[in-house]
């Protein structure tokens, strides 16, 4: 079995006794520790606590055999919480926090045979577009190491792209699991608001974020959903939603599909490799018999703005509870004074343990909830929230997906955007909607720019219309082959 | 606060977001605020008369469920990642308030 074999190729190896358990997660602890120290993917191997829980899947053949992930290795996005094993969201803040509980969506992975292998680096509290704001370092692309993976999935990403895991979880506010699945060439699916349980998830900003998987195939990520999705008793948000049978709907039948393409807000901003390679791909999908209909989506340009004074807003709130009382980190008193005063002990904490995106977002959403600017800032910004949802309301009236590139660029350089923080920002210009809405999307391959870097092809669904949007991506990939590349580094 | 941030504001941001900023900081947010907040002005020419604000997109009513009394975290479990706790007490320990 090679390092690309994928989610349900391992499953049914370990299902039927051709491969132990231990022997698949063994090889994936190996692979990361061979690729990792270039790349910086993941934060933590957890290879004793995987093979014990491989040994267990191994003993079991019975059990094994109803289990749709047997034997198959995970890495979980540090932003997860998982019993036991250090959760440090890749903040000096966290750096020593260890949970006394497991997240529901990687809760029900284990359940289903999958195995933790390690965690994986991220933006520092899921904050950022290029995984550069960790306080463990940069993640690198493996297809190109001198570029980003993007983020804040972007060791998720890694993970996958470089034959280290075949599935990561991520977490994705405003595009954190499909910009960095577009970046690194593989399959992103940021699921409906609701579908999958946040009991666990370290919140940024709640009414944004979602657990979703990145995997190599549509496949593996319509099973990796099914596995995860479904009401929660500890998420008061989670759907009670029916889950349907998403590895069901990938038929490869796009005919009469009608796939909505806004021309308009695809005008400007957007490199011309990016915008051949979705052009060719809508032809693929269209010479499948899928139609193309052009929709207007008139607020959706509004939606970089409107995603930063929300997000923001939410992330001062969601990150107050970090001050030094209950979380491991505590900045000790400065030389001058035996003890700190309370108020001086939390903003000196806060001032030691975040980082400066951290930081910046905390001062914003503070800044726009504050009096005087919350109707101005907030609310207006909350109002057009409902407009842009009004817009995809009206468009799937008339289509059943709407496609656009997921990145206006491929991967930019380390360091590009770090000092410019709104250009970094503006690059999640196609991806921040369906969190601003709620909606199912997901990226796939479609493509390389000429210099060998990956391009994404975003399809955004209809609420709880997970099965729509793998179907078409599945089609897309049957009839490409992006998805079996290989990047050089690894 | 498009047109420019002055030190004073920024300070009294950090003040209610409970951040200790050192001077260099505070150029930096003052600057960067204030371009951040310059470009998100944009949403004030889109017309929401009447448009009720979106604080959730969930559609239906949350998943109400029996008030069960269920066991919750251990107290000691919940203490264990706190730099200054009385474990016997249950109690996290924080530099004193009450002079």
């Amino acid at each position: 079995m090679t390092d690309a074999a994928t989610v349900r190729q391992i499953r049914d190896a370990v299902r039927r006794g051709d491969r132990s358990a231990v022997a698949v997660c063994a090889e994936a602890c190996d692979r990361i520790e061979a690729r990792n120290p270039g790349l910086g993917a993941m934060t933590l191997v957890t290879r004793d606590e995987a093979l014990a829980r491989a040994a267990a899947i191994d003993a079991d053949p019975a059990r094994r055999r109803s289990q749709p992930l047997a034997g198959v290795p995970v890495a979980i996005k540090d932003v997860l919480c998982t019993r036991g094993i250090r959760t440090t969201a890749s903040s000096r803040i966290l750096a020593s926090f260890v949970p006394p509980y497991t997240a529901t969506a990687v809760a029900r992975l284990e359940a289903a045979g999958a195995v933790v292998v390690g965690k994986a680096n991220c933006d520092e509290f899921a904050m950022g577009s290029s995984t550069e704001t960790s306080a463990f370092g940069p993640t690198r692309n493996p297809w190109a190491p001198d570029r980003i993976p993007g983020g804040s999935s972007g060791g998720s990403a890694v993970a996958v792209a470089a034959g280290m895991t075949p599935l990561a979880l991520g977490s994705d506010t405003g595009g954190s699991i499909r910009q960095p699945a577009a970046l690194c060439g593989i399959v992103g699916l940021k699921p409906t608001y609701g579908r999958v349980s946040r009991y666990g998830l370290l919140a940024f900003a709640s009414s944004l974020d979602h657990v979703g998987p990145l995997t190599r195939t549509v496949a593996d990520a319509a099973l990796a959903l099914a596995v995860m999705a479904g009401a929660d008793p500890s998420d008061a948000t989670s759907a009670r939603e029916p889950v349907p049978d998403f590895e069901a709907a990938l038929t490869g039948d796009v005919r009469d599909l009608r796939i909505g393409v806004p021309a308009r807000l695809l005008d400007a901003g957007v490199d011309p490799e990016v915008s051949a390679a979705y052009r060719t791909a809508l032809d693929v999908l269209t010479s499948r018999g899928a139609r193309r209909v052009d929709v207007e989506l008139p607020h959706a340009g509004f939606a970089i703005p409107v995603y930063y004074l929300v997000a923001t807003a939410e992330a001062s709130s969601n990150l107050a509870r970090y001050d030094g009382v209950r979380y491991g980190f505590r900045a000790a008193p400065d030389a001058s004074s035996r003890q700190d005063d309370l108020q001086t002990m939390y903003a000196r904490t806060r001032a030691r343990g975040f980082g400066p995106e951290v930081k910046r977002r905390i001062m914003l959403g503070t800044y726009v909830l504050s009096a005087g600017y919350y109707d101005a800032y907030y609310v207006k910004a909350q109002q057009v929230r409902t407009l842009i949802r009004r817009d995809y309301d009206r468009a799937f009236e008339q289509v059943d997906a709407v496609a656009v590139p997921t990145t206006p660029t491929p991967a930019f350089r380390l360091g590009e955007r770090l000092s410019d923080p709104l250009q970094m920002y503006l690059g999640d210009v196609f991806t921040v909607a369906a969190n601003l809405a709620g909606l199912p999307a997901l990226s796939v391959p479609c493509g390389f720019s000429s210099i060998g870097l990956p391009i994404g092809l975003q399809l955004t669904g209809r609420r709880f219309d997970e099965a729509t949007i793998l179907r078409i991506a599945d089609a897309y990939e049957r009839d490409t082959s992006w998805s079996k590349l290989e990047p050089p580094t690894r | 606060m498009p047109g420019g941030f002055t030190r004073e504001q920024v300070n009294a941001v950090a003040a209610l977001a409970q951040l200790e900023l050192d001077a260099s900081e505070v150029e930096l947010f003052a600057r960067q605020l204030a371009d951040i907040l310059e470009y998100a002005n944009q949403v004030q020419q889109i017309d929401t008369t009447g448009v009720p604000p979106t604080a959730s997109v969930l559609t239906g009513p949350a998943a109400d469920r029996p008030d069960q009394v269920r066991p919750s975290h251990d107290r000691r479990d919940a203490l264990a990642n706190a730099p200054d706790a009385v474990a016997g007490a249950g109690l996290f320990r924080v530099p004193r308030v009450i002079g």
